[in-house]
């Protein structure tokens, strides 16, 4: 009978309708994929790890080759232990999360701690909740905070930064601001200055001490839109604000608010660590949230806790808040809210 | 532009491909040798044949019809003999009971379209009739009898009538080619519209993309106060009967059942404004509609008027034949259409595009990864729904889950999915989701 109906049709090649694909719609999508969204955040860090090397010298540069390199070898060894399919070892995830790690860790750390870390990132971070998308936690923090508990003397030795690119290996040893500000006091700071820490010449972690190069990264997630204005804006929002209170309250205790800011790791946690897909709420809403508590928490456990930095921890908390805070702010549904949104047109 | 645009909250903005068929207007497509009428074309009981194998018929005769309140009839859009009644391949996927005419190439008409009385000198009943008998069904692809739409029950004034000229789906530029070409027979199928219904109000919505459209309306509706043209921002799914009265009127319509007319709106597409006024002015049943055949597997896009029953395959040869690595073949848009696994479907009275989508333009699904949590879907759902959640919910079967999380308001526009970037397949998974809902729902009453 077929072919009756297509006699009216001699022009129609009639294997045609053996090779049509039928699938449910949508039938077009866009190019964004996993893959796409990890290498266009490899490339916003870019900025970030140079000028980390640029600052502290080319033990720099091995802290986060190696760092990356562990997080990768350890996909590779656990993905097939997890029955994944091997290209999931390259889709830039596991690059993402070594890298992370090695711009939070102190440039003069030994090489297989690095390493220990990366794996650790990969196993306990991720794999062992069923891989990318399953983790609760932030692994790179994860990671970054069992080195800190672990071999506490080696995660708080800094290095200063240097002008000059070549340097020599033993290079001088330096305290934090945040660190100075938690042993000596606020006075121990006066020789600091805003424009220095704006451009990275501090001792910290390699990639958290040069805000114009984070800045520059941010930027750039944010046109392309893989990150939004919400946790970054809320998050800086809240730590000026809780800093402002202590500082207002007695500026001969507390440090100001713009110190704050520029130290520690909280511009690199803001606009990298924070934002996080899987980790983080997915409304806006519940991100305004997360990223305030993350403010707050910080700017608290920097002036009580007994570390001298807190975003590690805030974030890690504010990570185990996140399915609360998105069960709180879901959206509604078209024709189910109460009060009735003013129409932004 | 110092103008905002109106739009709505969600949504995105595929590439719109409307330049490959919007320059060329509308054209006749040469007899078919033989049409394929479904007794299926509308939402609500089929229809039941009024023809036996062997009967003449002449263009514009009723050949099939129901009692059931919602159901619309069928005419025979050429004039010939009907030579079978049968099972054929319908767009929907399945095969339906179908009345086959072969053409006598006269082409006569059962009644010729003629100038009648004047239509706002006719009763409201009246008109509802002529719609009715004349089968007339939502052009804009879900094809709900018009009729029924246009009687409202008693207790929900409307006070306001929507055209939706939105086309927002890519490709499609038949609206747009019958706003361009025939914009007062659109605005006095409006009139009509707001004269059976007794409203002041009438808007034609258009996204901003169109235009020539835009000025075309605007002159047409200039001498009739009651209606406005109303320029919308380009975004999909602008024309989603929803988000239209949203954005235009800043209404939300409630969650099913509930209907436009809970918040006193009809929406009705430009096209089937078009067939109200040639049922109701010319006495003319549906017979014909205008349908985009475009997409890059296509020799030459077209916007062509077809009889229903057509078959794709005849009107594909209309067009040149394809071209390239022929994909998908698909009724409807990109977002929203059906794929078909045959071209011997016929054009049905919903029918308002045929695409032939090449490999580059439609790549085989990629295998869908985890969720990363990215929310892109959440940004881009129209219905403020979590589709992502949702999805995993279907997934894994727990429809309690799915339905609490409100599975059922899924326009099924296709947003969530065109973002993601695991490439899920989230409107596959709700579709599932939704009818096995509705089935589980449609048991319970009897156990």
């Amino acid at each position: 009978m077929p072919t009756q109906d297509l006699a009216a049709v001699e022009s129609i090649p009639q294997t045609l309708d053996m090779l049509l694909t039928v699938s449910a719609s949508p039938h077009i999508r866009s190019e964004v994929t996993v893959s796409k969204i990890m290498y266009t955040v490899l490339l916003a860090l870019l900025p970030t790890s140079l000028a980390g090397v640029y600052l502290f010298g080319l033990s720099a540069l091995w802290v986060i080759l190696l760092g990356i390199f562990g997080a990768v070898a350890t996909e590779a060894l656990i993905q097939p232990l997890l029955g994944k399919k091997a290209s999931v070892v390259l889709d830039g995830s596991a690059a993402v999360t070594g890298l992370l790690l090695a711009l939070t860790l102190p440039p003069s750390l030994p090489w297989w701690m690095v390493l220990c870390g990366a794996a650790l990132a990969i196993i306990l971070g991720k794999a062992v909740y069923g891989g990318l998308g399953n983790n609760p936690f932030n692994p790179a923090l994860i990671a970054r905070v069992i080195l800190l508990v672990s071999w506490p003397v080696h995660m708080t030795r800094w290095q200063s930064a240097s002008y000059l690119f070549a340097r020599s290996v033993d290079a001088t040893t330096a305290a934090t601001p945040l660190g100075m500000l938690k042993t000596d006091g606020l006075a121990s700071l006066s020789h600091l200055r805003l424009l220095d820490l704006f451009f990275g010449y501090r001792g910290g972690c390699i990639g958290e001490v040069s805000i114009l190069a984070l800045l520059v990264g941010a930027a750039f997630l944010l046109w392309k839109g893989y990150i939004t204005w919400h946790i970054p804006t809320s998050c800086l929002a809240a730590a000026l604000l809780t800093s402002g209170c202590f500082w207002v309250s007695n500026p001969q205790q507390y440090a100001n608010p713009l110190f704050h800011l520029l130290t520690g790791g909280l511009v690199l946690g803001a606009f990298f660590m924070a934002t996080d897909m899987v980790t983080s709420p997915i409304t806006g809403q519940g991100m305004l949230i997360y990223g305030a508590g993350i403010g707050i928490l910080t700017i608290i456990i920097r002036i009580f806790g007994g570390y001298p930095e807190g975003t590690s921890f805030a974030i890690l908390i504010m990570n185990a808040l996140c399915p609360m805070i998105d069960r709180y702010t879901l959206p509604k549904g078209f024709g189910r809210s109460r009060r009735r949104k003013k129409n932004h047109a | 532009m110092s103008i905002k645009l109106k739009t709505f909250l969600g949504g995105i903005h595929p590439p719109d491909q409307k330049q490959l068929s919007a320059s060329h207007r509308i054209e006749d497509a040469p007899l078919p040798k033989r049409v394929y009428l479904p007794l299926t074309q509308h939402i609500g009981a089929p229809a039941i044949a009024r023809v036996k194998v062997g009967q003449k018929v002449l263009k514009g005769e009723k050949i099939a019809d129901s009692e059931a309140l919602i159901c619309a009839p069928i005419h025979a859009s050429i004039s010939g003999t009907v030579v079978d009644i049968k099972n054929h391949p319908h767009p929907s996927g399945s095969e339906v009971p179908t009345i086959i005419i072969e053409s006598d190439g006269r082409d006569l008409w059962f009644q010729e379209p003629h100038n009648g009385q004047d239509p706002l000198e006719l009763g409201p009943e009246e008109i509802r009739g002529m719609i009715r008998e004349a089968g007339i069904v939502g052009l804009g692809g879900a094809a709900f009898p018009t009729h029924v739409k246009l009687s409202p029950p008693e207790g929900k004034p409307i006070d306001a009538i929507i055209l939706n000229g939105a086309e927002c789906e890519p490709y499609l530029t038949a609206d747009y080619r019958l706003m361009v070409e025939k914009a007062k027979e659109i605005v006095q199928g409006l009139r009509i519209l707001l004269h059976v219904l007794g409203v002041e109000r009438g808007y034609i919505g258009i996204e901003a993309n169109k235009p020539e459209a835009i000025s075309a309306m605007s002159k047409a509706a200039s001498s009739f106060p009651q209606i406005e043209v109303v320029s919308l921002k380009v975004r999909y799914p602008q024309g989603a009967e929803k988000q239209l009265i949203k954005t235009i009127l800043n209404r939300e319509v409630p969650p099913p059942p509930a209907l436009p007319l809970d918040v006193g709106v009809v929406v009705q597409n430009v096209g089937t404004a078009y067939a109200i006024y040639e049922a109701v002015s010319l006495r003319k049943p549906l017979i014909e509609r205008i349908v985009t055949v475009s997409g890059r597997g296509i020799k030459e896009p077209k916007n062509l008027r077809l009889r229903l029953g057509t078959l794709f395959a005849e009107a594909i040869g209309y067009c040149g034949g394809f071209q390239g690595k022929v994909e998908k073949i698909l009724m409807g848009g990109p977002m929203m259409g059906l794929a078909q696994y045959t071209t011997r479907v016929p054009v049905i009275k919903g029918t308002s595009g045929i695409l032939v989508l090449t490999k580059e333009e439609c790549p085989q699904a990629a295998e869908a990864s985890h969720c990363i949590n990215c929310g892109l879907c959440v940004r881009a759902c129209p219905m403020r729904l979590v589709p992502s959640l949702i999805g995993t919910f279907c997934e894994k079967g727990l429809l309690e889950e799915a339905e609490a999380y409100h599975v059922l308001d899924c326009i099924e526009c296709g947003s969530c999915v065109y973002v993601c970037p695991a490439k899920r397949h989230l409107v596959h998974l709700m579709k599932y989701g939704k009818s096995a809902i509705l089935a589980k729902k449609r048991k319970q009453p009897k156990a």
